[in-house]
């Protein structure tokens, strides 16, 4: 089964170069966007299966990359980070197209087992 | 006592009181009653004052016009009399100067000048010539044996002699009817002095008083200058009798005075003394009737006063009743309002920190959290680490702890959060049940029992289900971790009104010491030390507050706490 496709979005390069060495160890090929833009970047060269997003960003916002990516492709899921009492942000990104969202700090083994539910998804 | 006095109606000292006292409902009662006081004073004084201007003023008036008949009856009566002793007088003495001595000496014409005056004035009774040298009667006409009588020794004929008439107090008659004798003096030119000497019954003067039409528990009569009983009176003796009624001699005037007569019987009397000859007439009546219509206005005054006390009384009492509630009232509100808009502040003070610590803390948690995570995932995934084991449970105990921070942020945040209120129609039993479910597994173990006792029929409420399930998730994880195992916890529903809904959840556990009691809905404040946060209670308070509802606690210690939360049907969030 070839590995599954992944772009991480934050803007916090600690919390985000160790999510993804995270998820390489558990063979899945990770790449890392530090700001929407550059992220908007990947999907427009190197389309991942799923996106996993930070809301909070400076810059581009994440339900505005989020918006941007449904719209460059539709095919790619997003599953959003946000901070706890964000809930709404959560909501408001299922409603724009968003897979589902998780809380920060995230627990990993409930990130994979929506990334693999997301990938299913995947029409 | 007189110190008591003083204090109770120094009223100024009482108002600086009134900012020295602590005790509220002392406060109250002290301003309560100095208004009270200050409101009475204000009206009573004037009332009173008022009440006694007019009774002088009254007093004054009426006396005068209760006064004045009294005293024209008194005058017009004797004027009567003097008219009456004047005119008979008068004529004896133009009879002594119309005839001469000779023509009266005849005994005939004598008896023919006694018929006349019978018939024409009525009342004389004899009539008879005195010789003024010797004092023998020496012509006499009348029922009598009088001829030849001498009077030289008498009073009467020394006074006569001198002033030239004499008219005498009454005295009984031969056949023992009240009489009265004039005698007039005539002297001649030729130095001869003889006297004219007639007696008159005094019916007249009984006619003359009956004329004053006086009531049956009035009296009149005329007395001598020594007090004798003139006439007859109606109720203090006959005549010729001594009155028992001093009347003061002396004075051309009429008078009044108001005394006590020897049965003790208030009396008016009217009092007016002839000059001649020196009688008084006294008009009697009973205080009670003279006075009747000023008696009457003093008891009308009297009530008038007295009821208009009473009322003002009555009045200032209600209404100092209804002002010092009203003011008290207000107090209430104000402390109460000042109370909450501090419990106001202080919460959405610490939301807004707990809020920012909260965003701030997540985020190296996260990182905390990841690097944690992969150095588990580092030590997993390589097989050959020596020392797997011990660094796995370090790990473990970064990871849990990491989990308990997220904790705290997450019900921080749950805390500080306004969020959005989403309000649907729900069954609040249906909700409770619910949020027993999460607890039955803890309940089965510990063995709690659970009581219910929901209403049946409870209407629906408009609220917001997640916020309701945490309100009592919290109050019922409180009950549960202050009961002991096989403790008891008991739920009931009931529509407390038209408006409102009653959820009561009581337990026997160990309860809350009045200081507890006073801080349970602050955040921060916990009893179950490293267990809990402090805020699940003013997290409760809060939602409950925000759904429009309130919340109560009754505790007490080692018997158990009951919290009430009431919630209204309608939602106004």
């Amino acid at each position: 089964m070839e590995p599954m496709k992944i772009l991480l979005v934050d803007d916090e390069q600690e919390f985000v170069t160790t999510l993804a060495e995270r998820l390489e160890l558990r063979n899945m090929k990770v790449m890392i966007a530090m700001s929407g833009e550059s992220a908007l970047g990947f999907v427009e060269t190197d389309p991942p299966q799923v996106v996993v997003l930070d809301v909070m960003m400076p810059g581009l916002g994440g339900l505005e990359v989020l918006e941007k990516i449904k719209a460059m492709n539709s095919r790619i899921q997003v599953i959003l980070l946000t901070g706890h009492g964000a809930t709404k942000d959560g909501i408001r990104g299922m409603q724009l197209g968003a897979f589902d969202y998780l809380i920060k700090p995230i627990d990993i083994d409930e990130l994979i087992k929506k990334l693999n539910e997301a990938v299913k998804r995947m029409p | 006592m007189a110190l008591n006095l003083k204090k109770w109606f120094n009223i100024r000292e009482g108002l600086q009181m009134l900012t020295d006292v602590d005790s509220a409902s002392d406060r109250y009662r002290l301003l309560q009653r100095n208004i009270r006081i200050l409101m009475i004073v204000l009206t009573i004084v004037p009332l009173s004052m008022m009440a006694l201007i007019n009774y002088h003023q009254y007093q004054k008036s009426l006396r005068e016009e209760i006064i004045s008949p009294e005293t024209l009856l008194a005058n017009k009566t004797r004027h009567s009399f003097e008219f009456f002793l004047k005119e008979r007088q008068s004529l004896i003495k133009s009879i002594s100067y119309f005839y001469s001595y000779d023509q009266l000496s005849d005994q005939k014409t004598l008896n023919h000048i006694l018929l006349t005056l019978k018939e024409e004035f009525g009342g004389f009774v004899d009539l008879g010539l005195i010789n003024g040298a010797d004092g023998t009667q020496f012509c006499y006409a009348g029922p009598y044996h009088l001829l030849g009588k001498n009077y030289a020794e008498q009073s009467w004929f020394q006074e006569v002699m001198l002033k030239g008439t004499y008219i005498s107090d009454v005295f009984m008659g031969y056949r023992k009817f009240p009489h009265i004798a004039i005698a007039v003096q005539r002297l001649e030119q030729s130095g001869r002095s003889w006297i004219v000497r007639t007696t008159i019954d005094t019916t007249m003067f009984d006619n003359l008083i009956a004329a004053m039409g006086l009531g049956a528990e009035s009296d009149a009569f005329i007395l001598n200058k020594d007090g004798i009983f003139q006439t007859n009176s109606r109720l203090y003796g006959k005549v010729l009798e001594h009155c028992p009624l001093v009347i003061p001699r002396g004075g051309h005037a009429t008078y009044v005075a108001e005394r006590k007569d020897p049965s003790g019987r208030d009396i008016f009397l009217t009092y007016t003394h002839f000059t001649h000859p020196e009688y008084t007439l006294v008009i009697v009546k009973p205080t009670s009737t003279v006075l009747k219509a000023w008696y009457a206005l003093k008891s009308d005054l009297f009530f008038v006063f007295l009821a208009s006390s009473i009322l003002i009384v009555y009045v200032v009492f209600r209404l100092t009743n209804i002002m010092v509630n009203r003011i008290k009232e207000a107090d209430q509100n104000r402390e109460l309002a000042f109370r909450e808009l501090q419990h106001h502040h202080k919460l959405s003070s610490i939301g807004r920190l707990a809020a920012g610590v909260a965003h701030e803390i997540n985020n190296p948690l996260a990182i905390i959290n990841e690097k944690a995570g992969l150095i588990k995932d580092l030590i997993e995934y390589t097989t050959d680490f020596t020392q797997k084991e011990k660094f796995s449970t370090l790990i473990g105990a970064i990871l849990q702890s990491v989990n308990r921070c997220r904790t705290i942020t997450h019900r921080l945040l749950g805390f500080a959060k306004r969020m959005e209120v989403e309000i649907e129609n729900l069954d609040l039993n249906e909700l409770l049940e619910e949020v027993l479910g999460f607890l039955e597994k803890e309940a089965l173990y510990r063995n709690i029992d659970i009581g219910l006792e929901l209403a049946k029929d409870l209407p629906r409420i408009d609220s917001d289900r997640g916020q309701l399930q945490q309100v009592f998730l919290n109050i019922l994880n409180n009950a549960m971790a202050a009961v002991d195992d096989e403790g008891k916890i008991f739920i009931a529903t009931r529509e407390k009104d038209a408006d409102t809904i009653a959820v009561s959840i009581r337990d026997n556990g160990c309860g809350m010491s009045e200081e507890t009691l006073r801080h349970i809905f602050e955040p921060f404040f916990t009893t179950k030390k490293e267990h809990g946060t402090g805020l699940g209670l003013s997290i409760t308070y809060g939602i409950v507050k925000k759904l429009g509802g309130d919340i109560e606690v009754m505790s007490k210690e080692h018997e158990g706490t009951t919290f009430k939360v009431f919630l209204p049907k309608k939602s106004n969030a």
